[in-house]
């Protein structure tokens, strides 16, 4: 009796979500899909232990879910019998021939669902984790520093507008492609930076949300395996190969050049590294390509001292082409710094501040800082410093200016 | 699905920017609508300075002059049409020629409860 309740369990840890996936085409409603998963998994526990555990779990689930849906549409339409939409609904289903392929469509689907610009911004982060990823709307919370009710209320009324501007539940034609796909990255990209510089509060990373936007990544990969979609999983996976280097024991941040490279997880780069060079030779790669292609050659230099920075620089070069952006400047100044000297640097970041473009951005104030310090410039330094202090939330990083500047007395 | 596709864009600037479309060019948009079936209606509208709000409280009839809202865009005119789902709208609605000096907003057509 344990072992099939384990069993029901395991499909339900594996499976879940794609089962989930294929109702939700099946039924073109999310809360139907999500009510009529989990009686299906309540009778399968039943079920199966008189019958047996039938030869493919998923499609019995995906089954017995269509007709629990059907039974709850029977019973809404006797109370509502007005109900033209009601009654249409349930016909189709009723003749929808459900045949158990195109199952892994589905999970593409619903990224795409999810992650549709049609929806809010704040609305796709939260709907992709719970839905894909069936993170429960309080870890959600607890991960992104909100109330439970906020994120709720964002998950229904996107939900909400799935269901009533009729957001199709489909993986878009290769036309619109590059734009839908930049919006599921753009949120892959998110949740794996919130989880990985929290933006405000003590904690220096969120394993969890890195973990799951790698997984999401990897999904993708295996379901889209297109050149950007290798540029952002092979960036994710990079930068996480420097995690437990890049903060100490008791919570400090350490910076690239201080960072114990012996704790890279040389597993995840060589796995990165690969990923960007086949991303590289399609010779169709855009942005996460080339900044994964950059964190590719901090992770291949033995030490900071013997990093390519000339290489850096050209990929930085490249990418101010393709994306145009003030913060990727700022990166490049620090790449020239590293190349030319401090000098070069603060001169690359002062021409950016005067433009008045990055004022309030804690990171271009503590790079300008530490320029300052190293041409032995400590005024100016410590003015840059407390500017930056005054931008920054994160403890770890608060703590680490405050030192730098107490070095400067 | 009916969705009404409402064109809004700067009045003033509507007519005079370098991309702004000219009646022949939007005459043309919407007989290609019409000819692929989705095209319920469309109108373009004369300027807000035409506009008349009009209200009706305690069985009272008021009039004013103007648009129910001072905006920095006015609605311009519509589309309404027939597509399949919100990216069907989402394509038509992106393709006309005032999208690209205004903006249009698409809204699925609520069916009444009766």
């Amino acid at each position: 009796m344990s072992d099939v309740r384990a069993r029901v369990e395991q499909v339900y840890r594996e499976d879940s979500r794609r089962i989930l996936a294929t109702l939700i085409r099946l039924l073109g409603d999310f809360d139907l899909a999500e009510e009529a998963l989990h009686e299906a998994f309540f009778v399968a526990v039943e079920r199966w232990q008189r019958d047996g555990v039938p030869d493919s779990p998923r499609a019995w689930l995906v089954s017995t879910g269509r007709f629990k849906a059907i039974d709850v549409l029977r019973r809404r339409a006797r109370f509502k019998a007005s109900q033209p939409l009601l009654l249409a609904q349930l016909e189709e289903l009723e003749q929808t021939d459900w045949s158990g392929e195109d199952v892994e469509d589905d999970r593409l689907r619903l990224i795409f669902t999810c992650c549709h610009p049609a929806l809010a911004a704040d609305a796709q982060v939260p709907l992709t984790l719970r839905e894909v990823c069936d993170l429960s709307t309080e870890e959600i919370a607890r991960a992104f520093l909100s109330a439970p009710a906020a994120i709720a209320q964002r998950i229904v009324r996107a939900k909400a507008k799935i269901r009533d501007a009729k957001i199709p539940y489909q993986v878009p034609s290769l036309s619109e492609l590059p734009e839908r796909l930049d919006s599921v990255l753009r949120v892959i990209y998110l949740v794996f930076n919130e989880g990985y510089s929290a933006s405000m509060g003590a904690e220096l990373t969120r394993v969890d949300l890195t973990r799951e936007a790698i997984r999401l990544g990897r999904l993708l990969m295996e379901l889209l395996p297109e050149p950007e979609v290798m540029g952002l999983l092979a960036l994710m996976l990079l930068h996480e190969s420097r995690r437990s280097a890049r903060s100490s024991p008791s919570g400090e941040l350490i910076l690239l050049d201080d960072q114990d490279r012996s704790r890279w997880d040389a597993a995840l780069i060589a796995e990165g590294g690969a990923l960007v060079e086949r991303a590289l030779t399609t010779r169709r790669f855009g942005p996460y390509c080339l900044q994964a292609a950059i964190a590719a050659v901090h992770a291949e230099a033995p030490s900071a001292a013997e990093t390519d920075w000339q290489q850096i620089v050209g990929l930085y070069d490249v990418l101010l082409r393709a994306v145009p952006s003030p913060v990727i400047e700022l990166n490049r100044a620090v790449a020239v710094a590293k190349r030319d000297g401090a000098l070069a640097g603060l001169t690359l970041i002062e021409e950016i501040l005067d433009r008045g473009e990055l004022q309030d951005y804690h990171l271009a104030h503590s790079a300008r800082a530490e320029f300052c310090r190293q041409l032995g410039r400590a005024e100016e330094a410590r003015a840059a410093y407390l500017r930056a202090l005054e931008l920054t939330r994160q403890e770890p990083e608060r703590r680490f200016i405050q030192g730098r500047l107490s070095e400067l007395d | 699905m009916k969705y009404l596709c409402l064109v809004y864009s700067d009045e003033r600037l509507l007519h005079t920017l370098p991309d702004s479309p000219e009646d022949a060019e939007c005459w043309a948009y919407a007989e290609s609508i019409q000819g692929s079936g989705r095209m319920v209606a469309a109108e373009a509208l004369e300027s807000v300075q035409t506009a008349t709000t009009v209200r009706m409280r305690n069985g009272k009839l008021s009039i004013t002059d103007g648009p129910f809202a001072e905006t920095k865009e006015q609605l311009a005119g519509f589309y309404l049409i027939d597509a399949k789902d919100l990216n069907e709208a989402i394509q038509v609605a992106g393709n006309i020629p005032a999208a690209r000096v205004g903006c249009v907003e698409v809204r699925p057509v609520r069916q009444l409860n009766v």
